[in-house]
């Protein structure tokens, strides 16, 4: 197998692996969530979302 | 051929980001967009923050240095007077200045050199394809998710509080913040003037801008370029600039890479039949929130999702791409690197993209004393990565 086709084959199987664990996660932890406004700044909410910096 | 290639990634790009607002709501859908449109800079124009590093270290080239400050300076002028006038729906990158923060860049700044990529640069690179970073994601996702369930007994060491310039009122903390990052500037120059003209540096700028696909410039004027500012480093911190305020406007909170990634390994560990439960950081709010939730509802994980999608956009946009296949030494070597890379980011309270620039565009203290350990655990990594090759 060439260089390209391998390339192709490991993008391929890699994005394949991602959906597949997005959807099962989003399967499985399913759940009533509150969804936040579309856009933080004007919507009168403070950020709640997990940060590096410790939040 | 080429058109079709092009509409393919652009239909599965909003696809992907149709897919996200109707499972998690319009803002994770925008925010999926934001990280596509980080993934396409940092490929298409090879705007790595180690590289820029290690082009300095070794060849003393301050492009990338140059391009960093003008980021970091960009960045604050958007966020600033942005956060403090949100009256707190947006928040900076703001962290104490403890003993893990120093402990934890030194050995962010060393590993990232061996891994061949940061938090963002490991992120874009692989999802261009890049071999070694499909090698160290797995790797720096465990370290992330030990990192942050350890990071309470690091902090638990003691240090300063943090410190925020933006107390001092939002005109004086984008001012030092501009000096500072000029200071840097300056000094990069000046030690490249002093250095006399690399042939192999002219000739590294010239095949990044020869594969950077938005700016790219024939191979021919690429030499031209690298002997002043190459386009692509400062096209490059201008448009990741406008997409840091975009982010910060639509999340609430700066840009991050190393909490999704942690919340990656976390979700993983969840699935084999660890339970975060009594864990001092992920069995806490509100990071015990982010695992109770789909992965796409976290924001830091869709913005990297959409990240890795841009990059493999911008690296198919001209055309098939290529790779090489590194040495199982060189492989072992950025898989350990991964590891530390990931553990220490989180005593250091973030990467070059959280702590770094975060910090810094948040006018917090702990930024800089991110950028001095990172850079100095930089020199060490660039020494170590010389003996392995590569």
């Amino acid at each position: 197998m060439d260089n390209k086709k391998l390339f192709r084959l490991a993008t391929a199987v890699f994005w394949l692996f991602v959906l597949a664990l997005v959807a099962m996660d989003t399967a499985s932890t399913g759940g009533v969530r509150v969804e936040p406004p579309p856009i933080a700044l004007g919507s009168g909410q403070a950020a709640s979302g997990g940060h590096c910096s410790g939040r | 051929m080429r058109w079709f290639t092009r509409l393919f990634l652009v239909v599965g790009g909003l696809a992907g980001v149709l897919a996200v607002m109707l499972a998690a709501g319009v803002r994770q859908g925008l925010l999926a967009l934001l990280g596509i449109g980080f993934g396409a800079v940092l490929q298409g124009a090879r705007f790595g923050f180690t590289t820029g590093w290690r082009d300095f270290i070794e060849r003393r080239d301050p492009q990338g240095l140059w391009a960093q400050m003008l980021l970091m300076v960009l960045a604050a002028a958007v966020s600033l007077p942005l956060i403090a006038g949100s009256g707190g729906e947006l928040v900076g990158a703001v962290a104490p200045l403890t003993i893990s923060l120093v402990l934890g860049a030194f050995l962010f700044g060393a590993a990232m050199q061996l891994a061949d990529g940061c938090g963002s640069g490991t992120l874009y690179k692989a999802g261009a394809g890049a071999p070694l970073s499909f090698a160290v994601l797995p790797t720096f996702a465990l370290g992330s998710f030990v990192g942050a369930s350890h990071q309470p007994g690091w902090i638990a060491l003691g240090g300063l509080p943090a410190v925020d310039l933006l107390a001092f009122g939002w005109p004086v903390a984008l001012a030092i913040t501009v000096l500072a990052c000029g200071l840097v500037a300056w000094l990069a120059g000046r030690a490249a003037q002093r250095t006399p003209a690399s042939p192999q540096a002219a000739a590294m700028q010239s095949v990044r801008t020869a594969t950077a696909s938005f700016v790219a410039a024939p191979v021919a004027a690429a030499p031209r370029a690298a002997a002043g500012w190459s386009r692509r480093w400062w096209l490059g911190a201008l448009l990741l600039a406008a997409l840091y305020g975009l982010h910060l406007i639509v999340a609430g909170q700066p840009w991050g890479i190393v909490y999704g990634i942690g919340v990656w390994g976390a979700k993983i560990a969840t699935a084999l039949g660890w339970s975060a439960v009594g864990d001092p950081f992920w069995g806490v709010d509100p990071h015990a929130v982010r695992l109770a939730e789909p992965l796409l509802a976290d924001v830091t994980s869709v913005t990297n999702l959409g990240l890795i999608y841009g990059a493999l956009a911008a690296s198919r946009w001209n055309g098939p791409a290529d790779f090489k296949v590194p040495s199982s030494r060189r492989l072992i070597a950025a898989c350990i690197a991964g590891l530390v890379m990931g553990y220490s980011s989180r005593m250091a309270f973030g990467c070059n993209v959280g702590a770094y620039l975060g910090g810094i565009a948040s006018a917090s203290l702990h930024g800089w004393v991110w950028f001095a350990l990172a850079f100095a655990g930089s020199m060490l990594g660039v020494r170590i990565r010389q003996r392995i090759g590569g």
